[in-house]
């Protein structure tokens, strides 16, 4: 053992009991996970369910743990307090000047709300719901976006991929370029337009930090 | 800072500079202590300063350096209203303040879902998991033993100057165009890592995952980071700074900012995409018809004027004026930038300075001769796949004002006759 080891590797090489290289790779390095750091760290789930842990949860016992753990944020419907995310309504708001995205108007896939969730909700203490929990506050999203209409609906890792959200068919893919390049021409450099004139100013709508009129204006960065 | 900062009030800043010129006028026509005559002229050359003649600071006083206290002005801000709490939200990078191509560490606007996580290096491992012949842990001793590379790439975050989809709404380039930085990385590539862990035949995408409470996940193609994704834990030669990721980042050179996870603790190789919360319910782009698009992950050429700007307006008098910006494309390098100083009508080729590498900021100069009247500046890029910085009406026209993210459109600066500068819109 080296004494530039430092304590605290030292003790973590020890508790996983393994010290020497893996062999196989070309430089040697890393070693071996151990089966339970990969479980105590790969929490993901996808659309198709993987990931996805044993455990239930019903309406009722999320509207529960919802209003005791998130609604202080959310709101007890998900309405959203002041300007903490709105979690259900939006339908029908997408091609509208303010479109309200959410979970029922929005999402594509339910497996999400399940991972989000589980990974960084509540915020400021993240990863502290059960399986049971989760399950639980993922059916209450579920009914308060009036994807499913009974109150005593239970969701389960059996059942879960059977629920579709109703926006999955309305994204595609990048299909970007989608405006000129060189080969549409070389750009204008002379006589390009005939007259210019201002059409917006910023100053109209000052929302400048440190400017007098500090308010809230139309925009959000996500 | 304060309502009082003057530097973000042109007219003041301007009234500030005269008056300081009138009283330095004034005294050196009055009589000096201690002299038997009148000298004329300067007082910056005629009256000895402090630091000509005491002792400075000796090289004890300041062991990690700091700018100069004239330069307190130089910071990042925030927007308050933007987001909800400031753990989850942004600042942006003083762009008007700095030249060349490279932004000091300190100065690199800041995004992060949960705060700053401070991590212990000792503490910290990175894992490999799933579609591989060997699920490996690294630590941060193990991922320096690997042979490095250094790369010059600009992070933008995909929101940048989303606040202007709908209209010209922020005075200064700060804030319409701040959430950028470009610095140079030392990493690991990531395809050292994903080799030596062994990569299964199925295997098509990556998912790393930061160490934060937010748990950043995104889905990258394992095609990219087999091209030219970095695992970094320096920029600029010093270890990352806690708000980039220390001790380590993932660099996705080109691609939206969201995706280089800070505090890097897992990659796992699967054979599809997660569809995480941060590439469905944010990062994917609504169209105006309500539809998405989603894994849109290249920032599109783009380019500011950083000077003059609404902070930085025009200080001097008509004459000769260095107009200067900042350009850059995900697909590669700038292979011109076009200037205009009457909104688009007539357009002159810029000088572009400095090196101009791919995924990474060009600095660009126009000098020229103002006689003092109003401007609608404008800078205009192309990058070296041929692709031409559009209007914002062209922008519009595709995507309608809905989609937040991707807005390259091309920004129009009003500079008035007195040298203050309005971000506008222009037919
Ligand atoms: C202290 C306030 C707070 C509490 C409590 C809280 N959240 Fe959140 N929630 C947030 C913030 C802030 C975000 C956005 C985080 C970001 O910017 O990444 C968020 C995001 C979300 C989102 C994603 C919204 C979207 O449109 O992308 C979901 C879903 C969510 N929270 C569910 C929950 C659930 C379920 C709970 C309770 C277990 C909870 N939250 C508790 C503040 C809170």
């Amino acid at each position: 053992m080296s004494k530039f080891l430092k304590p605290a590797a030292l003790l973590a090489a020890l508790a996983v009991g393994v010290t020497a290289a893996h062999a196989g790779g070309k430089f040697g390095l890393g070693r071996e996970a151990t089966k339970d750091e990969v479980a105590a760290w790969d929490i993901d789930i996808r659309p198709d369910g993987t990931g996805l842990p044993d455990g239930k949860g019903n309406v009722s016992d999320g509207e529960e743990i919802f209003a005791e753990r998130c609604a202080v944020c959310h709101g007890d419907f998900g309405e959203g307090v002041d300007r903490w995310p709105v979690l259900a309504g939006g339908h029908g708001t997408l091609s509208s000047d303010r479109p309200v995205k959410t979970i029922g108007s929005y999402w594509p896939y339910l497996s999400t709300v399940y991972d989000y969730i589980n990974r960084a909700m509540p915020f400021g203490e993240a990863q502290s719901l059960t399986p049971d929990e989760v399950y639980a506050i993922t059916a209450y999203l579920l009914y308060m976006n009036d994807v499913v209409t009974d109150d005593e609906f239970e969701l389960s890792k059996e059942n879960f991929t059977e629920i579709r959200l109703p926006n999955e068919e309305n994204f595609f893919e990048d299909p970007r370029p989608d405006t000129a390049t060189l080969r549409d021409g070389d750009p204008c450099m002379s006589n390009c337009k005939d007259k210019v004139e201002i059409t917006m100013r910023a100053h109209v709508l000052d929302v400048t930090p440190d400017s007098e009129d500090d308010e809230a204006a139309a925009g959000s960065i996500d | 800072m304060t309502k009082t900062d003057d530097t973000l009030r042109a007219p003041s800043r301007r009234g500030f500079l005269k008056s300081g010129i009138a009283v330095g006028g004034a005294l050196a026509a009055a009589p000096l202590a201690g002299r038997a005559m009148a000298s004329e002229g300067d007082p910056a050359i005629l009256e000895k300063k402090d630091w000509n003649q005491y002792l400075g600071d000796g090289v004890d006083a300041r062991p990690y350096g700091h700018p100069s206290e004239f330069e307190a002005h130089v910071v990042r801000r925030n927007v308050g209203w933007l987001t909800a709490d400031p753990v989850s939200s942004v600042n942006f990078t003083p762009l008007h303040e700095l030249d060349g191509i490279i932004t000091p560490n300190g100065l690199c606007f800041e995004r992060h879902h949960a705060g700053i996580a401070e991590v212990d290096p000792a503490e910290h491992r990175l894992m490999i998991n799933g579609l591989v012949d060997r699920e490996l842990v690294f630590t941060m001793q193990d991922l320096m033993r690997f042979p490095r590379e250094n790369r010059v790439y600009f992070l933008e975050c995909a929101a940048n100057s989303g606040m202007e989809w709908r209209g010209a709404q922020l005075n200064g380039c700060q804030f319409t165009h701040g959430m950028i930085h470009n610095v140079m990385y030392t990493g690991v590539p990531l395809k050292y890592l994903l080799e030596e862990a062994g990569l299964k035949t199925n295997a098509k995408w990556l998912l790393p995952e930061g160490a934060d409470a937010a748990g950043m996940t995104r889905s990258v193609p394992l095609q990219k980071a087999l091209d030219d994704c970095l695992v970094a834990f320096r920029m600029n030669g010093e270890a990352l700074r806690p708000e980039q990721g220390y001790p380590v980042r993932l660099v996705v050179p080109g691609w939206e900012g969201n995706m280089w996870v800070k505090w890097l603790r897992r990659i796992e190789v699967g054979d599809e995409p997660w569809h995480h919360r941060e590439e469905t319910s944010k990062y994917t782009d609504l169209m105006a018809n309500g539809k998405a698009r989603r894994f849109t992950w290249e920032m599109d050429v783009k380019s500011v004027i950083t000077n003059p700007s609404p902070q930085a307006p025009i200080l001097h008098d008509k004459g000769f004026t260095v107009l200067t910006g900042l350009a850059w494309s995900g697909r590669g390098t700038i292979s011109r930038v076009d200037v205009s100083i009457d909104g688009g009508r007539n357009w002159r080729p810029a000088r572009i300075d400095g090196p101009s590498l791919g995924k990474s900021a060009h600095r660009f100069y126009y000098e020229f001769d103002w006689d003092g009247s109003p401007l609608l500046l404008q800078s205009r890029a192309v990058d070296s796949q041929g692709i031409v910085q559009p209007t914002k009406d062209a922008l519009r026209a595709v995507r309608g004002t809905n989609s937040i993210y991707h807005n390259n459109g091309i920004q129009t600066w009003h500079v008035k006759s007195g040298g203050e500068v309005e971000n506008v819109e222009v037919s």
